[in-house]
């Protein structure tokens, strides 16, 4: 189907002006609101996050690229909402207490909608406690945490040991991200997952709510 | 009185193009390009630089070090800062109209600009300690100057209470939050260090610097000493 390629080509382009007036005419076309969403403006989300991880293209080119696919979701979610189609889940991000810097977690947060969660964002300085309770309260499958700064870490295994008290782990899963963690530091605290960038974060997410769902969904409300 | 000139803070396009991910020379594609020129233009018209310091003795310091007793067991600055000859507390600002333009860009979903323009931001703020850095120097001749901050290298945080209460940087607009968080986001602290240049080597063996992947705190030393 030579629209869906168009879609993810303009995609790939960053063309906000053009993916809107192409996802309509696929729609006018009879093709499905999910196999639009799935083969057109994934497909080229894809694209951009394969071309990003071996630095082909600059961030810059991403957020272009997922502004483009904000436009073509646009039209597609109140479709795809009717048809019944769910969301991958709800993921909750925030930087941890202690830390402003906020713009890797917010990248983070702008392709994890673009690959079709939904995202609670909570903003920078957040506590161990609220991590949680926001995932309680809006049954998220996943809470994704962000340090820059050494001195702030520590706030991502409260969040672990919380999640742990409650009888939530396992149930909620966990990723960190930032620059001073790694991966070694996810297995210390207990993190479900690592993610070194934006792109991988998002890779590990989707394993993570797939496996949360498997273990029969979300958190306790 | 430190002056921050804004050319001096701007960044060089390669260097925020570089902080934005793009190896190996590539050129940004026209679009991004586009981006980068105007992040630079909305730096240049919301900036409003403005920096404040305080020369300290070393017995002052100690005592704004110390903080609330959260620092690391040891941390370089604790052997570090005694062997200086001069210190000055010091505080920069971008100001808030650029931090408040960030969060708009964002929140409308314009975030391929609010992410250059982050990382303009970010990189100038750098080039500002730097700044302040040089001056510190310019005050001594023959003397090495570095600015330490409180979050890093063992520095807890919470350092940044009694910083503020000492230096007083509400007189440029900056505040501190229940996390010890600066507002206007885009904004430095700390105390700029003057002294041999031997003393900032930083051995690396620190505990926390094991999950340090940024370790500016010798890099910027070898840098200089080049």
């Amino acid at each position: 189907m030579e629209i869906l390629q168009r879609i993810a080509q303009s995609l790939e382009a960053g063309d906000d002006g053009d993916v809107p007036g192409l996802t309509r005419q696929a729609l006018a076309e009879g093709i499905a609101p999910k196999v639009v969403l799935d083969q057109g403006l994934i497909a080229g989300m894809n694209v951009v996050g394969e071309k990003f991880r071996v630095h082909e293209i600059f961030l810059p080119d991403v957020l272009l690229a997922a502004k483009a696919m904000y436009a073509g979701m646009d039209i597609l979610k109140p479709l795809l909402s009717s048809a019944g189609v769910a969301s991958r889940g709800r993921v909750v991000i925030g930087s941890v207490q202690g830390d402003l810097h906020d713009i890797g977690k917010n990248l983070v947060g702008i392709m994890l909608r673009g690959a079709g969660f939904e995202v609670v964002d909570l903003g920078n300085d957040v506590a161990a406690e609220k991590f949680v309770a926001e995932a309680k309260s809006r049954d998220a499958r996943v809470i994704g945490m962000s340090a820059l700064l050494t001195t702030t870490m520590p706030v991502m295994k409260e969040v672990v040991d919380l999640l742990k008290k409650e009888n939530l782990h396992g149930r909620i899963k966990t990723i960190i991200g930032g620059a001073p963690v790694s991966r070694e530091y996810a297995g210390e605290i207990g993190a479900d997952a690592y993610g070194y960038d934006c792109a991988q974060a998002v890779e590990r997410v989707k394993e993570l709510a797939a496996a949360a769902s498997l273990r029969g969904g979300t958190a306790a409300s | 009185m430190i002056d921050f000139p804004l050319p001096r803070l701007e960044p060089p396009e390669a260097a925020v193009v570089a902080a934005l991910g793009l190896k190996g020379g590539r050129r940004p594609s026209p679009r991004s390009a586009e981006l980068l020129r105007r992040a630079l233009e909305l730096f240049r018209g919301l900036s409003e630089p403005r920096g404040v310091s305080l020369p300290v003795t070393a017995e002052e310091f100690a005592a704004i070090f110390r903080g609330q007793g959260r620092n690391a067991r040891h941390a370089p600055l604790e052997v570090i800062f005694p062997r200086a000859e001069r210190l000055h507390l010091f505080a920069f600002t971008l100001g808030e109209r650029i931090s408040a333009e960030i969060r708009r860009l964002f929140a409308g979903d314009d975030f391929a600009l609010g992410a250059v323009l982050d990382a303009v931001a970010s990189l100038a703020a750098d080039n500002a300690g730097r700044v302040a850095e040089g001056w510190a120097e310019s005050q001594a001749a023959g003397l090495k100057a570095y600015l330490y901050s409180p979050g890093y290298c063992g520095w807890h945080i919470s350092g940044q209470e009694k910083l503020f209460a000492s230096l007083k940087p509400g007189a440029i607009g900056m505040s501190l939050n229940n996390s010890y968080l600066m507002a206007p986001l885009k904004s430095i602290s700390g105390v700029l260090v003057a002294g041999p240049a031997g003393i900032h080597r930083i051995s690396g063996d620190y505990p926390f610097c094991a999950q340090c992947k940024s370790p500016a705190c010798r890099e910027r030393v070898t840098e200089r000493s080049a």
